[in-house]
């Protein structure tokens, strides 16, 4: 059990007011707030050890290279990668994306391949790929969604064959808070001889991800998301991948040997490293870790599972709104998307707001998946480990007065 | 779980004061009922508009008799301040010219980007001015400006069509 009462209170920005009431900050698939020792890692790391790492013979750069690496590690850690040279960090899981879709798809697909993915990915985990099958002259597929917005499988055979060569999903959508089998689909892409890519974007700050349980080639995720700064993440790739890839950006760091006409490559992982990297928030990146840990991502996990439950049974008392995703919590996330019927979610969003509730509402850059929903947009509430079932109570109820207050009655 | 500070929170009342400026009662009337929603059989402007932001869409038709607009038409899907805006549009520009039909846009737009005084707006936007209140609340501007820019679009395009038609004459 959390005491969410303790937690609160190492988040400073929690206790601020919003148009004159106390914030409920629910919009935590957008970005997650820090708490107090995140924020010192970083104001410590800028008064006190402030240098650029892995080059300097100073005390100051060889105290920032430990910290930086020691991040590393911990990330590494947290998701059971025995091996923290497996992990490169990156601003977050698009640009984690991107690099997989740069050095490793654009070499390791041909024409004729094909690219599976699913009908509920965050355009971060779909415009790159598009981008592949269009320029190496491959297929992209897609698995569909059942009523309950989970993947239907049932086809799943006809979509994953031979000529695979990448699974690409979201281990939990950020719109409909579904949890995917990524487990058992990295085993179906690798019988069939492919690669799996998953965006843990929404899960790895929520529940425990294993790399070596999920087998998985690549894991993207951000730490924005999970208590540390924005402009930090990471991406976890598989040894025997990653030895095959190409540099993403080429520069500095990334070098062992220059001359003036070629380079040879650095060592794994400053390879796809180049340039002076975000030492600051990597290290409060780490502070966020050591945050989570010591909660325990299990508890973690079932104060979301019990939240979202209650969130879900009050919803139910909206006759007139349509709540996404499955009921089961074991295939659900703290993530709850809604409709209101006539009320648009833009106009939640505002009344909301003046009530000091922060929700997003929109296309949660996901816009093939509001075709597949046939709604333009939704509104969604998102928890994390400070929400309380009090905060859902004032959601529930400041909807019900939207609702009024909007009604054509 | 934590009783004390919540209980203050959960007896919150919800009276919406603050956002009466952004939701007027003739913007939740036009919202509630749009106006001029019949597609028109002919028309001689016609232009689609899109926020991919929110999603919000609109259609505008418009059918000129002697250079006055004579008959208009609007086709959305949005929130209330993107649909409300387009159907008081509808309303606002019946009967005037294509200039003037501008005009009122180049004056709604200063009014919204905070350019122009609130009293000439008053005289001279008439039903319009019910949307002031947008402009507090900086995010929903643009919801309130689609149809407007929507029209300008239709307007820029009807103008570019007319100059091809006279330099084409022999």
């Amino acid at each position: 059990m959390l005491d969410i009462k303790a937690i609160r209170k190492d988040f400073p920005i929690l206790s601020r007011q919003v148009y004159g009431k106390p914030l409920v900050y629910l919009d935590n698939a957008a970005t997650s707030q820090k708490p107090t020792s995140v924020i010192k890692a970083l104001t410590e790391y800028y008064e006190e050890y402030n240098s650029n790492i892995h080059r300097g013979v100073h005390a100051l750069s060889m105290e920032a290279t430990d910290r930086y690496e020691e991040a590393r590690q911990k990330c590494a850690g947290f998701i059971g990668s025995p091996i923290a040279e497996n992990l490169i960090m990156v601003r977050n899981t698009t640009e984690a994306i991107n690099l997989v879709a740069q050095s490793w798809a654009q070499h390791n697909i041909g024409p004729g391949d094909e690219i599976l993915t699913t009908h509920m990915e965050h355009h971060s985990n779909l415009v790159p790929w598009q981008k592949v099958a269009k320029d190496r002259g491959a297929e992209l597929k897609f698995i569909p969604l059942t009523s309950e917005q989970t993947l239907d499988l049932s086809d799943l055979d006809r979509l994953l064959t031979s000529r695979t060569k990448l699974v690409a999903l979201n281990h939990m959508s950020n719109v409909l808070g579904t949890i995917n089998p990524v487990k058992e689909l990295g085993q179906a892409a690798h019988r069939v001889g492919a690669r799996i890519l998953i965006d843990g974007a929404q899960s790895v700050p929520h529940l425990k991800v294993d790399v070596k349980d999920l087998d998985c080639d690549f894991l993207a995720f951000s730490g924005h998301k999970m208590l540390a700064p924005t402009g930090i993440g990471v991406l976890y790739v598989k040894q025997e991948v990653l030895e095959d890839m190409e540099p993403f950006l080429r520069g500095g760091e990334m070098v062992k040997q220059v001359w003036d006409d070629h380079a040879t490559w650095n060592d794994l992982p400053m390879r796809f490293e180049a340039g002076t990297p975000n030492i600051a928030d990597a290290i409060a990146m780490g502070a966020a870790i050591d945050y989570l840990e010591a909660l325990g991502m299990e508890n973690v996990r079932q104060h979301e599972i019990s939240i979202t439950e209650y969130a879900l049974n009050a919803f139910q008392e909206l006759e007139e709104v349509t709540v996404f995703g499955p009921r089961d919590m074991s295939q659900r996330g703290g993530i709850v998307s809604f409709y209101g019927g006539d009320v648009h979610p833009h106009d939640i969003g505002t009344m909301l707001d003046r009530e000091g509730i922060a929700i997003r509402t929109g296309h949660h850059c996901a816009m093939p998946l509001m075709n597949k929903l046939a709604v333009p947009a939704t509104a969604r509430a998102s928890f994390y480990i400070y929400n309380t079932e009090e905060e859902v109570d004032l959601l529930v109820s400041a909807l019900k007065a939207t609702l009024r207050y909007f009604s054509k009655a | 779980m934590c009783a004390g500070w919540v209980i203050i929170m959960s007896t919150q009342g919800f009276d919406f004061a603050d956002v009466d400026d952004l939701y007027r009662e003739i913007i939740l009337d036009h919202y509630r009922s749009p106006r001029n929603q019949e597609k028109l059989a002919e028309s001689d402007l016609e232009a689609e508009g899109m926020n991919p932001f929110c999603g919000d869409e609109v259609v505008i038709q418009i059918k000129l008799v002697d250079g006055l607009v004579d008959a208009v038409s609007f086709k959305g899907n949005g929130c209330s301040i993107s649909q409300a805006s387009a159907s008081i549009l509808t309303d606002a520009i019946k009967g005037k010219t294509l200039d003037e039909a501008e005009a009122l846009y180049f004056r709604f737009r200063d009014m919204m980007y905070g350019k122009s005084s609130s009293d000439d707006d008053a005289d001279q936007l008439g039903e319009v001015e019910a949307l002031a209140g947008v402009k507090r609340f900086p995010i929903r501007v643009k919801c309130a400006l689609l149809a407007w820019a929507t029209l300008e679009d239709a307007i820029k395009k009807h103008a570019r069509e007319a100059e091809k038609k006279t330099s084409d004459k022999p």
